[in-house]
């Protein structure tokens, strides 16, 4: 009797289980596995079936000059883009969380780049950079620069692209913030101050540990968008000028539907995938044991 | 048990939603078994331009299932599936190949034929054995033809096609003290014209460097050498001859040395609205924007020939009919049945209007409506007359590969880079890259 209720038990768990299993190993598991074994074939346009090279694709990937490229300039937006925009969506959340008047639009100020398509807002941004009447350009007149080609010129393309990402995500942060924010209790600020703690005092050892899990959900999340966003860049540069914008999924995309060279983009899809993995698996594990969760 | 047969219901409501997944796809109108009265096909096409483009689309499929046309006794209709831009059709019809399930026709790059050969058939047979279709292929603008055939064989049937052209501002000719109805017709003169027509806020000539920019810089090539930029049989390329080397100089100097462009790349889609705007007087862009131009401009514009070098020449641009290997004979007849039917001169003529790409048919320029509507917007007029000149666009096993080469090499000249060992490195890369086709 109490045999067959733990197998019921477990039928029962596994049924629950099943639909999200199906769609999980549907969607992911098998497209992983499938992705992984193209990486050793050689398959293209020169090749009407796939062939078996082994690590080849591996190989070559280490030596073409794009790919390392893509790769570099995709650890500079990593870096450019995360620590910032997380920033800023604290910072803005902070700014917001007060009573002041018109708090309420400036939360929508901040906001409403969220909620345009990425599409849409590179649209627009590519107007803003327009050399001549683009509004960057009009303004960086005003002040006495030069007119300057920020998309064309492969000094500037990728940081004009951070600014616009930044741009368009800090508002996202913000919104965590602000109900994470909103989630501390008032006691233990109160607490703080009777104790004497300065503003800076209670944003550093009250509020800022607190927020700690918000800030690894935040860095998480904006780490794998530097690496899954590229609608942008369809829109803005095309990886250009001379790959200067380029980065790694963009590669992958080119590789797959431009070139048509299926092994290759299965073989960079695969490195990208090891490396999200890998900076998920450092950022748990290292900033777990710093957080508290209430 | 209420709840084991709670948990059972989700669990067939969960196949049920499978199944409908696979059946669905499963189920196409393409499919239909060869016995019934009626051949329906897929015709996959792309929308490149501006305009309500789907619903004239639609229209012409509707007039076509009217039409009554039949192959073997069997009446044809078409269904249009709108499949994206040039790009995104390709990969549809890649990954429907891919499946089994190819389209019988689609309408593609003129120059994606390399890429996929191995998926469609040539055409002489049915042009051999039919003297309308013989008659229409020799209606065709020669240049036209030219990215459809190789190897001796016909593989492609015109739709909607380009070429380069200059768009310059008549109102800013004038006030520049410049002939307003005469043009630069050489490289000199563009430099000429482009000086007197810079000043502050207003460049004298832009050239794009994305999307397509290696087309435009195609036209520099064609217009500076008497042999084109690849071989016939798309296995070749020439990127650092010395006829190379000097229009690709001849581009970056227009911005470094005369400063009549403005500096570093230029995005193919504000080069039309820098036109526009009024910010630049001269531009290099697809006879598809003629339409875009005009209807937002708000000064006389005129547009003329590309100014030469050696020679007058551009490359020919736009998409083709090309009909798959994978399907019945049957069908294939079928489906060049419509192709026919839909490039027929009044059909041109009506597409060339709706579009703003050229009426790909000569005899389209005789009917009454294109003849009217020339005659109001001569600007029309200049595109078709300058296929004469035309040359093959670059078409070559590995077009994605070769094309992404050429635009790198042009943007990292625009920025600077060194003419000589920028091009000397493309073609290596290049050589590399067709070296599997040898």
């Amino acid at each position: 009797m109490r045999r067959s209720n733990i197998v019921k038990e477990n039928l029962t768990a596994w049924v629950f289980l099943l639909p999200s299993l199906i769609f999980l190993v549907m969607f992911t598991l098998y497209p992983i596995l499938s992705t992984f074994i193209s990486s050793f074939y050689k398959s293209d346009l020169s090749t009407i079936e796939p062939i078996f090279i082994g690590f080849d694709n591996y190989t070559i990937m280490m030596k073409d000059e794009v790919f390392r490229k893509a790769f570099i300039n995709n650890v500079w937006f990593t870096i450019g883009t995360v620590p910032t925009s997380v920033c800023l969506g604290l910072l803005l959340a902070i700014l917001v969380n007060r009573t002041f008047v018109g708090k309420a639009l400036s939360r929508v100020f901040f906001f409403y780049p969220v909620v345009i398509p990425m599409v849409a807002v590179s649209f627009i941004w590519l107007f803003f950079y327009t050399p001549d009447y683009g509004m960057i350009n009009s303004i960086l007149k005003l002040i006495g620069f030069e007119e300057l080609n920020l998309l064309g010129n492969s000094d500037t393309a990728l940081l004009s692209i951070i600014m616009m990402v930044i741009w368009k995500e800090a508002g996202f942060f913000m919104i965590f913030y602000l109900a994470a924010l909103q989630n501390i209790p008032k006691d233990l600020i109160e607490a703080a101050r009777m104790d004497g703690a300065s503003k800076w005092r209670q944003f550093r050892s009250v509020i800022f540990p607190l927020l700690m899990p918000t800030t690894l959900f935040s860095t998480i999340i904006a780490t794998t968008n530097a690496f899954k966003t590229v609608d942008q860049l369809v829109v803005m540069t095309q990886g250009g000028p001379n790959n200067a914008s380029n980065l790694l999924l963009y590669y992958i995309y080119e590789n797959t539907f431009r070139f048509m060279d299926y092994g290759r983009a299965a073989t960079v899809t695969v490195i990208v995938l090891m490396i999200m993995v890998s900076i998920a698996a450092i950022q748990f594990f290292t900033t777990d044991k710093k957080i508290h969760y209430s | 048990m209420k709840r084991i047969s709670i948990l059972l219901s989700v669990i067939v409501l969960m196949f049920g939603i499978l199944a409908g997944c696979s059946s669905s796809a499963s189920e196409r109108s393409g499919d239909a078994d060869s016995n019934s009265e009626t051949i329906d096909l897929t015709w996959y096409y792309p929308v490149n331009v501006g305009g309500a483009i789907t619903e004239v689309i639609d229209q012409y499929a509707k007039d076509f299932n009217h039409a009554g046309i039949k192959v073997n006794g069997k009446k044809v209709s078409v269904t249009p599936v709108y499949s994206g831009n040039y790009d995104e059709t390709m990969t549809k019809v890649q990954t429907a190949i891919k499946n089994g399930k190819s389209p019988d026709l689609s309408v593609q790059l003129s120059v994606d034929l390399f890429q996929i050969k191995n998926s469609i058939i040539p055409l002489d047979d049915f042009i051999k054995n039919d003297s309308e279709a013989q008659e229409m292929v020799d209606d065709f603008f020669p240049g036209f033809m030219k990215n459809a055939q190789t190897d001796g064989k016909t593989w492609s049937i015109p739709f909607q096609r380009s070429t380069v052209i200059l768009y310059y501002n008549k109102d800013m000719f004038k006030e520049a003290g410049l002939d307003p109805e005469a043009p630069p017709t050489t490289w000199e003169e563009v430099i000429e014209y482009g000086k007197k027509l810079t000043k502050k806020g207003q460049w004298g000539i832009e050239l794009p460097a994305t999307v397509s920019g290696y087309w435009i810089y195609q036209a520099l090539y064609l217009q500076n050498s008497e042999s084109n930029m690849m071989s016939d049989d798309g296995k070749e390329v020439y990127l650092n001859t010395d006829e190379a080397k000097e229009a690709l100089q001849y581009w970056v100097d227009l911005n470094n040395k005369h400063k009549i462009m403005p500096e570093g790349v230029l995005d193919w889609s504000t080069v039309p609205t820098d036109f526009i705007e009024g910010k630049t007087a001269m531009m290099l862009s697809t006879t598809g924007n003629l339409t875009n131009v005009k209807n937002n401009a708000n000064f006389d514009f005129g547009v003329a020939f590309l100014p030469g070098n050696k020679r007058v020449a551009t490359p020919t641009g736009g998409g083709n009919f090309y009909i798959f290997k994978d399907t019945s004979e049957e069908r294939q007849q079928a489906a060049f049945e419509f192709i026919k039917w839909i490039t027929e001169p009044t059909r041109a003529a009506e597409w060339s209007m709706n579009t703003g790409y050229i009426a790909t048919r000569q005899s389209s320029y005789e009917t009454e409506a294109l003849k009217e509507y020339v005659g109001a917007f001569p600007q029309a007029k200049v595109a078709m007359e300058q296929i004469e000149f035309a040359n093959k666009e670059i078409s070559v096993y590995e077009q994605g590969k070769i094309q992404k080469i050429i635009h790198d090499a042009l943007q990292a000249a625009i920025n600077g880079a060194d003419v000589n060992e920028t091009l000397d490195k493309a073609q290596a890369e290049a050589e590399a890259t067709l070296k599997a086709y040898q």
